[in-house]
């Protein structure tokens, strides 16, 4: 598949090169790539879910490497094995349902039993319970190597060989539909997730409200224009979110919308935030503890509204929810940048020079992307699925992602 | 301490008797006169003591009559504990005890006698006066009152048959009241000059109830307040210690004798001592408070009330055309379009005259943001003053006092229209005109200029450039070797402590943090890093971000307001916020000339719009022009605020040229300041 590899390399390279940027664009694409691979996948005999998983993974992988601050591929990533997972499963049990029912109509036949002679119940249960692998003692106990469960001896009939042959081929790709049409549900859920999001705007928004917002996201745009939309009146404090400046954007296109709009300047938080209702801020990811990465600047906004006991409200479609667990996210899953947007470059290179002093500058600009807003400042989520306490998102977490997919990397032993 | 105290058990329960005897019962007129003659012979300690006896508030009954000694001595040393929590070095408590003092004495003197018109004069105790003899004649006041006054002033034997007395009698409202007056009035006299004893005599034979205002010269009440100064330290001497040499006359260090002798045998009986040092401190608490009803702040202009700022147009000098758009919020502050005033102050150059040279540049400099920075703008306007002073001549028929401050007034007015005056100008422009008013006649007009001259010098001197001294001597004790300092956008003290403490070989790293759209840090950066300190640039938004590397985070600011509140640069509140919240600890430098009594919960009631254009356009950014034209649309406003305000929680300590203290110190060194800024 060399036209998939291509269109994976050159997706890593965007990635790496931060060509795309934002979890909306890059959670779209990576869904996007992850569907033309799998479509290309050629399927096995056997374990055609095992081997789709493997193939997802092994892209995964090489993406999440690429750019492993922007958690939303990543998220997409576990989002398709986790769907490769249920696809297999469902498709599992509904042999399962169709051996039960065949194997009790007609147990004389031999011939239509020929075809699955490894395929006990018992096997079939077994590998059911690993795809599903529902959190219990007995799975771990019965963690039975799918090496052993899934070669099959060939069977003897030849009639019934081609005949299962057949059934197998329109069972893969049943899957592999499957699948894809899942991945296309996904792709439509991440489009249309500010929707949702912002459906959910007036139960939040009441009459003359004063909003604050931090920067620019597209789902607190989506979310204020709604409420504009059923002719709610409120004002809206939009700090710039320097150094990248799309609170002017944002600014631009409320006051588009016909919404009181006041700009001010990220230091003017703290002093503005005596006069607001409630703070409304986009995410870039929400990390399974209910802690959120945002957009560098978002803490001092979180601290300033939990000082003045305004609430804290962080919309998010789902594709943003990361089912990993920060640790040390202020440092590890952050991103810096250039310090030309802070400083002129030409009036300070020379204190930056690394030659002079011994060998370390004398001068360090720091200019971080992100910023870790812990969970017990948060005052609520709304997602697509609906408002959430941070408390909560690791549960959510679960409905999404499935706990063998944490860690997206081939097994080596494969 | 202890010994002073314990004597004055013999006299309370008196003091208490008559307290509840006094319902109804009032001094018969017939002994204004004796008591008079009698308070005469009596030390001028006696006199602080009157007052201060009276104005026990009620908090203050004695313990009932059978309470101990100890009992009574622990009372009377927690009032003096309340009265003085001031940590505050030895010399402001001498002057605080001066300054206690002038309200007593030349309340009655000047009140009742002399009758001087309720002036500026820092004797602001002067309405209380006045508002005791004309509405305080209740009994229990008088009784209690009277009481006091014994107990303290006499020793003891004639202080009970005082009491006595004052006890029998009863009699109308009004009249003990004057003979308190008069009393405390002859009391003063021997300080006072001769010819003004005489006065005082004549009036206290009339016994005149009323005090009548008549008109004391500068001078004259200058005097009084000197000789009663001189007593009170005489006075607070009288423990034991030589009554001071400075004491009015002849008479004080009379009675000083008499009043030291009791107090050798301290633990016998009662004795004078005691109730005059407890009284004294009460004093303290309680004739400030009425200094304060008079002192406070008046309300700023408030520019959403369109009576007043039309009125302030008329007499502008300034054209300033206001913006169009602008915040809901922000009504009460001025906002003007940026630009229009320079030209248009340019073209009448020539024609405002009444506007000195050297003050018509400084507000240019304002106008256009040349000069900023608390200290550097004080610096300057003092210095437009100094030399306006120096070409100042007083137009024929009228008073250098009058006519220089409606002069300096106008500069000030001229002032605010460029920018509005920081609280430290606001200070300052107070210490010049109390400097201005309290000349003294005798002066010439060229002596006159040359003392207001030398003054502003040693404003600028003391108050500024070696309070920064002090400052930052105090402050590098709290740098230690390894530390990585953080500050936040220019302040000169700080930079001056990074300096020195550079200087003294400390190795530190220093952490700029800077903000829009001023970027003021970048300056001092440029500075820091040429002269080889490590430094790390960055804006407040990664404040949370650097704030796990800071150690100590050392602030500037624009004034320290008397709840603790910090104010300043818009921005500070974030950083000492995010401080807070990594428990780092914050120091904010300033210059005790700075502080007010004002009080300010959030950054909205007051504060300082700057020009909005500047938050529209980002120097570097050429393509984000999302935001140009925006005052076409009136859905869209900027906002650019200069200051904010830091809640003192976040604030660890403030260094001041007084020395370190915790934010809620500040209200007391706020009082403390205040009064040696009058009697500088």
């Amino acid at each position: 598949m060399p036209d998939v590899q291509a269109l994976v390399n050159d997706f890593v390279l965007k990635l790496k090169r931060r060509k795309i940027e934002g979890s909306h664009a890059s959670a779209r694409h990576t869904a996007e790539l992850l569907r033309s691979v799998i479509s290309q996948q050629r399927m096995p005999h056997t374990n055609q879910a095992g081997a789709l998983i493997d193939a997802v993974k092994a892209v995964g992988e090489q993406l999440i490497a690429a750019n492993p601050v922007e958690l939303a591929v990543g998220n997409i990533v576990r989002r398709v094995l986790h769907i490769i997972r249920e696809e297999d499963l469902s498709s599992t049990a509904t042999a399962i349902e169709g051996l039960g029912l065949s194997a009790g109509s007609d147990d004389d036949d031999e011939g239509q039993h020929v075809d699955h002679p490894a395929l006990s119940a018992a096997a079939l249960a077994a590998a059911a319970r690993s795809t599903l692998r529902a959190p219990s003692l007995q799975t771990l106990l019965e963690d039975i190597p799918r090496s052993a469960v899934t070669p099959q001896p060939p069977s003897s009939g030849g009639d019934s060989e081609g005949k299962s042959k057949s059934d197998k081929n329109l069972r893969s790709r049943k899957l592999k539909h499957d699948v894809i049409e899942a991945i296309n549900e996904l792709i439509q859920d991440i489009d249309t997730c500010h929707e949702q999001v912002s459906e959910q705007a007036v139960e939040h928004i009441h009459q003359n409200e004063v909003i604050l917002t931090f920067g620019r996201s597209r789902t607190v745009k989506e979310f204020l224009c709604a409420a504009k939309e059923k002719n709610r009146s409120f004002r809206v404090f939009v700090a710039e979110g320097a150094p990248r400046y799309q609170g002017h954007v944002l600014a631009k296109e409320l006051v588009g919308k016909g919404i009181q709009t006041t700009v001010i300047t990220d230091s003017a938080v703290f002093a503005m935030i005596s006069r607001v209702n409630m703070v409304i801020v986009g995410a870039h990811a929400i990390m399974a503890n209910g802690g959120v990465i945002a957009p560098v600047g978002i803490n001092m906004v979180a601290l300033a509204a939990q000082r003045h006991a305004v609430p804290f409200v962080v919309v998010a479609g789902s594709h943003k929810l990361c089912p990993l667990y920060p640790h040390n996210p202020e440092v590890l899953l952050n991103d810096l940048k250039s310090p030309s947007d802070l400083l002129d470059f030409g009036e300070f290179s020379d204190c930056m020079d690394f030659g002079s002093h011994g060998g370390s500058p004398l001068l360090h600009v720091v200019n971080p992307a992100f910023d870790y807003v812990p969970p017990k400042l948060v005052s609520l989520f709304i997602t697509d699925t609906g408002g959430h306490n941070p408390s909560y998102v690791y549960r959510l977490i679960a409905d999404y992602y499935s706990a063998d997919d944490l860690v997206v990397k081939r097994r080596s032993t494969s | 301490m202890e010994l002073r105290r314990a004597p004055r058990t013999v006299i309370d329960p008196k003091v208490r008797q008559v307290g509840f005897i006094t319902p109804g019962a009032t001094l018969p007129p017939a002994r204004s006169h004796s008591v008079p003659t009698d308070a005469c012979s009596t030390s001028p300690p006696a006199l602080d003591v009157s007052l201060p006896g009276s104005s026990i508030s009620p908090v203050m009954i004695p313990p009932p009559r059978h309470a101990s000694a100890d009992g009574l001595s622990s009372l009377a040393r927690s009032a003096a504990t309340a009265a003085a929590p001031v940590p505050v070095p030895v010399p402001a408590s001498h002057l605080r005890r001066d300054t206690v003092q002038i309200p007593v004495g030349s309340y009655n003197p000047s009140e009742t006698l002399l009758g001087s018109s309720p002036m500026m004069s820092p004797s602001s105790g002067l309405d209380a006066g006045s508002e005791f003899s004309n509405e305080v004649p209740t009994s229990t006041w008088l009784g209690r009152r009277g009481s006091g006054k014994f107990a303290s002033s006499f020793p003891a034997t004639s202080g009970e048959m005082m009491a006595m007395k004052t006890t029998g009698g009863g009699g109308g409202g009004s009249t003990p009241k004057s003979s308190l007056t008069t009393a405390s009035v002859v009391k003063a006299l021997p300080g006072v000059s001769e010819k003004d004893g005489g006065a005082l005599i004549e009036m206290q034979n009339e016994g005149t109830s009323k005090p009548q205002k008549q008109k004391t010269s500068k001078a004259e009440r200058r005097a009084i307040q000197e000789a009663q100064r001189a007593a009170k330290a005489a006075a607070k001497e009288a423990g034991g210690v030589k009554p001071s040499a400075s004491s009015g006359g002849a008479v004080p260090a009379l009675k000083q004798g008499k009043v030291a002798k009791p107090s050798s045998q301290r633990k016998d009986g009662p004795q004078v001592t005691a109730p005059v040092t407890s009284s004294e401190k009460k004093v303290v608490d309680r004739l400030p408070e009425k200094d304060r009803k008079k002192d406070v702040p008046h309300p700023r202009m408030q520019f959403d009330d369109k009576h007043r700022v039309e009125k302030a147009k008329r007499r502008a000098v300034v054209n300033q055309s206001e913006a169009r758009s602008r915040v809901e919020l922000f009504r009460h502050l001025p906002q003007y379009i940026r630009g229009t005033q320079l030209p248009d102050l340019e073209s009448k150059f020539f024609q405002l005259d009444p506007i000195h040279p050297s003050v018509y540049k400084v507000g240019l400099q304002y106008l256009s943001g040349d000069i900023s920075g608390g200290n550097a703008r004080c610096i300057a306007m003092l210095l437009a003053f100094k030399e306006a002073i120096k070409d100042y001549s007083t137009p024929p028929e009228k008073a250098l006092v009058r006519d220089l401050t409606a002069k300096i007034g106008s500069y000030v007015s001229f002032f605010i229209e460029c920018r509005p005056l920081s609280i430290s100008m606001g200070n300052a422009i107070k210490f010049l005109k109390s400097r201005i008013a309290k000349l003294p006649h005798t002066l010439s007009e060229s002596e006159a200029k040359s003392s207001l001259q030398s003054d502003i010098d040693r404003f600028i001197n003391e108050k500024i450039v070696i309070a920064d001294k002090v400052i930052v001597r105090h402050a590098v004790t709290k740098i230690r070797d390894g530390d990585v300092l953080l500050t936040y956008g220019s302040s000169s003290v700080v930079e001056m402590i990074f300096l020195y403490a550079l200087e003294l070989g400390k190795h530190f790293r220093v952490v700029v943090v800077d903000s829009r759209p001023k970027l003021d840090g970048q300056a001092l950066l440029c500075r820091l890093v040429a002269k080889g300190l490590n430094c790390t640039y960055t804006h407040i938004n990664a404040i949370s971000y650097i704030m796990h590397e800071v150690t100590r985070v050392f602030l500037g600011a624009s004034s320290v307001l008397s709840n603790g509140t910090v104010y300043s640069r818009v921005g500070t509140a974030c950083v000492a916020m995010a401080a807070h919240a990594f428990q780092v600890p914050v120091l904010v430098c300033c210059e005790a000339y700075k502080f007010h009594e004002r009080v300010q919960l959030d950054s909205i009631c007051s504060n300082e719009l700057g020009d909005p254009d500047v938050i529209s356009k980002v120097p570097g950014w050429k393509d984000l022009n999302h935001l140009d034209n925006w005052a076409d649309n009136e859905n869209l406003q900027l906002l650019n605020l200069t200051y904010d305000a830091t809640p003192s929680d976040y604030v660890s300590m403030i260094i001041t040229d007084y020395g370190m203290l915790p934010p809620t110190s500040v209200p007391v060194l706020v009082r403390e300041y205040r009064r040696e800024h009058l009697w500088i």
